[in-house]
């Protein structure tokens, strides 16, 4: 049996151990022999050049495709991790991005008008998807938008005499920790409003702390526990009526995209995870895109530059002295552009409000199925794009996790939020079948079956089994080392 | 044209399934008056109409790989291995590795990407990677601030404008002060730096591509309790004096010349090193070795803690997706070139970069600002408007002359030069400018 477990899960070793002193691989154009003393100063040199590895090009491939076999993504399986939105990335973006790679941000804008005329027309789609009236593209990720938008009702307070009054920013229990994270970044004091027994935020609690005092709520619709909140109209009123803003987190629009505006229900400001909800790959982690749509009042205080258009000529717009200024280099995750916008073209409304009305579906759907498995659903009405459930008594969420992945199936997102206990949060997406649901609802049940003592030692056959972290923490081991 | 696979008789299986009559149902808990509005987008396309659409657009442009146009982002050359391998579907697919076991893949190679920064800056610790060059600087003083617990930044004039910029923005969100050092015939003065300062910026090479001694304004910083935060630029680290050498306690810099298209300005990858003392204060992600429960060697995501899902408003950083694929590349690109084709691509630069300077200064009223020594990037004062001249060269295909912001002089532009050119591509810009300046 031990023999047997070996040939299933072999070593991987390090690239550095497989470099050899003297192995080149890519070779770039050769140089004339060069003193790099007398054009640098030799006291700029470093005296030992960096340890890199030096493999051939076939080691190279060899190691980065069998790095890739070791690991799960969307294409490999079903992928239901919930606020993540794992969707098929269509193959063609990659194809639409490789048109675009040898642009450089700060050639003539007469020689990019395509590149900008693109990233004028996304302005406007996403305005028009999110009930907006204007966007910039510029924050990199979702926690980016976050701060960015943030940082835009600051400024908006500021411009009104109100900044020093307004230090808090209210997010409910429920939030993705971003939430409160940017707030910090921001400057601001946070408070976090308790949700009631539907889940939804308790609208008295949040009332009493409205006041003259708070700069803003940050709010995802639907919930983390794929709740759509049904007061979102009071909640803006209240938020309105004593000079506060509304900030919509995007990290969920997938179950409502095109389908609800957020501009329509009373939020001001609102970003988009355009890896999340417009199918820019992961990639493990980014790179993303946030762009950061806001109403009117907001407008002058995005970041600088916004790209305009001049009739028929399209032009990076510098000129915004009350903008917040910048928040990254040149215009943005121009990539990641250049992918939602091929979505969007192909998708246009009916494409985009059936994805989202589908995604709804297959929750549902994948929602029932899973209580008939045993599983427990601690809100149990129509959800939106995800819902959350929970194992049943005496199961612990992180070995349903495990055992989902001896079974080849990469697990919900677990013990989120932070208000259920043993949370599961389930997002199937709407590109995934029937059939897909179906095992997946099956494996689930099968894991149960095959009772607590297998769970708990699960996975086996996985390239390494559950990981010391604790180990990683206290004595983290961050490098390789030779020898 | 959109992704979803439902039949009809699949919508209505599952509608059945769920208790709801059609779609619209499914949206009961939303405003009913809202719902389902008009998106004022234009019709749905095919794939080979919205491809077809996309090369209209893509042909409105004219491509800068070969350009001399420098500030951060250059054209260098991306082997042909480094994209399919990184983008493979199990890496661009994939999430964040939460779940080591089945990120193996993308554990390890994060590993062997700390490593190789670890490497090039000389100094113990990288994190998995941040957005870019100028949010890693920003994500970078954060640190030093908290790690002090001080107020105030100096930065010197030699880093990038734009990542001054979004430092700035940065640093008025917590009322943070940021000051200025000018330079000095194109270099940082070292200048006295105050207890209040928690965080002393320098760049090298700096903006004007100049070679900078930065040991004593490290001195002068570490002499006042302040850490040292040097901003790089990750291919002249294959050559040049690592920071952790010169006494930096954070590097930070731009990772797209490490095997990253230029992509109109992004995705690319902030790289970010420290010192050991600071790993805890670290943003971003953070892969270590352990071991599995049959005590074979593992990577984990770690010292987690520091990070927004878990501690939430007392997170070291908001940063949660950060740019993984992207440093992927970069991580591919100095393991495809291993330390020699590095240096030779370093070297190849440099040495086309002061051909091209020669050959430049040649032309009547073009003269050098950048003083020596300086890497493969330079910029020279031009007798005309620099914006012109960018846009008169364009004309003649080629893109050079990135003008420069005021705060520098008046009639600057950057040139730079990289491992592609040839004697060729330099004549002809060589020609080019004559022209247009003439």
């Amino acid at each position: 049996m031990i023999a047997e477990k070996k040939e299933v899960r072999p070593e991987s070793p390090l690239i550095f151990e497989k470099s050899l002193p003297g192995r080149r691989g890519v070779r770039p154009p050769a140089v004339a022999d060069v003193d790099l003393a007398e054009l640098l100063g030799a006291e700029n040199l470093r005296p030992e050049p960096p340890e890199l590895p030096e493999v051939d090009e076939l080691t190279l491939v060899r190691h980065y495709t069998g790095l890739s076999r070791r690991q799960l993504g969307i294409d490999v399986t079903f992928y239901p991790l919930g606020s993540c939105t794992m969707k098929y990335n269509p193959k063609v973006h990659e194809a639409a991005v490789a048109l675009f790679a040898d642009l450089h941000p700060y050639q003539a804008p007469e020689t990019a008008q395509g590149a900008l005329q693109l990233m004028y027309e996304l302005q406007h789609d996403l305005s028009g998807i999110t009930g907006m009236d204007a966007t910039t593209l510029q924050p990199a990720a979702g926690a980016h938008g976050e701060l960015t938008g943030i940082l835009s009702i600051r400024a908006y307070h500021h411009s009104r005499g109100q900044h020093a009054q307004r230090r808090l920013v209210l997010v409910p229990d429920s939030a993705h920790g971003s939430n409160p994270a940017t707030a910090s970044m921001a400057g601001y004091a946070v408070k976090e409003i308790p949700s009631g027994p539907d889940g939804e935020v308790d609208l008295e609690a949040l009332k009493r702390e409205l006041g003259p005092h708070v700069a803003a709520i940050m709010l995802t619709n639907p919930n983390t526990l794929g709740l759509f909140e049904r007061k979102i109209r009071q909640i803006a009123e209240a938020a309105h009526a004593v000079g506060a803003q509304m900030y919509y987190d995007g990290a969920n629009l997938n179950a409502i995209m095109g389908v609800a505006r957020p501009g329509d229900m009373g939020f001001d400001v609102v970003h988009l995870n355009l890896h999340k909800t417009f199918t820019v790959p992961h990639g493990g982690g980014g790179p993303g895109s946030g762009p950061v749509g806001v109403k009117k009042h907001l407008e002058l205080f995005l970041p600088s530059p916004q790209v305009v258009r001049d009739g028929e000529t399209y032009a990076l717009d510098y000129d915004r002295p009350q903008s917040i200024g910048q928040v990254k280099s040149f215009y943005g995750n121009f990539g990641a552009l250049v992918r939602a916008y091929a979505y969007i073209r192909m998708l246009g409304q009916e494409g985009i409000q059936k994805s989202a009305a589908l995604a709804v579906l297959n929750a549902n759907y994948l929602k029932e199925l899973l209580k008939e498995q045993g599983y427990r659903i601690p809100f149990d009405r129509i959800c939106m794009h995800e819902f959350v459930a929970q194992p049943p008594e005496g199961f612990k969420t992180v070995d349903i996790a495990k055992g989902l992945l001896e079974l080849g199936f990469h697990p919900p997102t677990v013990y989120f939020p932070l208000i259920v206990k043993e949370a599961l949060m389930v997002e199937p997406t709407e590109t995934e079948t029937k059939e897909t649901l179906q095992t997946f609802a099956a494996a689930m049940g099968e894991i149960l079956a095959k009772g607590k003592e297998w769970l708990e030692g699960a996975p086996y056959t996985t390239p390494v089994r559950r990981l010391d972290e604790l180990q990683a923490n206290r004595r983290p081991k961050l490098r390789w080392e030779k020898g | 044209m959109d992704y979803t696979p439902h039949t009809s008789q699949d919508l209505e299986t599952m509608l059945t399934r769920v208790g709801a009559k059609n779609l619209r149902d499914l949206f009961g808990d939303l405003p009913q008056d809202l719902i389902f509005p008009d998106l004022d987008l234009p019709a749905p396309l095919t794939e080979t109409e919205m491809m077809r659409h996309l090369r209209e657009l893509a042909a409105k442009n004219s491509s800068a790989a070969t350009s001399f146009l420098g500030g951060g982002l250059r054209a260098h050359y991306v082997p042909a291995a480094v994209v399919p391998l990184a983008a493979r579907a199990e890496f661009i697919s994939a999430y964040t590795p939460y779940q080591p076991e089945a990120s193996q893949g993308l554990l390890q190679a994060i590993f062997e990407y700390q490593t190789m920064i670890s490497e090039l800056t000389g100094l113990p610790v990288s994190n998995a990677s941040l957005y870019d060059g100028s949010t890693a600087l920003a994500e970078g003083v954060l640190l030093a601030l908290r790690e002090t617990g001080r107020n105030k930044v100096l930065v010197s004039q030699g880093v990038h404008p734009e990542y001054r910029k979004v430092l700035k923005t940065y640093l008025d969100a917590i009322g943070a002060q940021l000051e200025e050092i000018g330079l000095e015939a194109g270099k940082t003065p070292t200048t006295q730096v105050s207890t209040e300062v928690g965080a002393v910026v320098g760049a090298n090479p700096n903006f004007l591509g100049a070679l900078e001694n930065l040991a004593p304004l490290a001195e002068a910083a570490h002499a006042s309790g302040a850490l040292f935060v040097a901003v790089v630029d990750a291919l002249s680290l294959a050559v040049l004096k690592t920071p952790g050498s010169y006494g930096a306690d954070i590097a930070v810099g731009e990772g797209q010349p490490l095997g990253n298209a230029m992509a109109f300005g992004g995705p690319h990858f902030g790289l970010m090193a420290v010192k050991e003392n600071l790993v805890r204060q670290l943003p971003g992600r953070l892969v270590s070795e352990t071991t599995d429960v049959d005590g074979k060697r593992g990577y984990i995501l770690t010292l987690q803690a520091r990070e927004q899902y878990i501690r939430r408003g007392k997170a070291k950083s908001n940063i949660t997706t950060n740019a993984q694929l992207t440093a992927l590349m970069g991580a591919v690109y100095l393991a495809a070139l291993g330390s020699q084709g590095l240096k030779e691509v370093a070297a190849r630069s440099v040495v086309n970069a002061h051909q091209l300077a020669k050959r430049l200064t040649t032309i009547p009223g073009v003269r050098q600002i950048t003083p020596r020594p300086y890497f493969c990037e330079f910029v020279l004062e031009l007798p005309k408007n620099p914006s012109q001249v960018r846009s008169e060269l364009a004309k003649r295909g080629i893109h050079a002359a990135v003008p420069l912001p005021s705060e520098y002089g008046h009639n600057l532009a950057l040139f730079a030069a990289t491992e592609v050119h040839t004697e060729r591509d330099l004549a002809g810009l060589e020609a080019a400018l004559r022209e247009v300046l003439a």
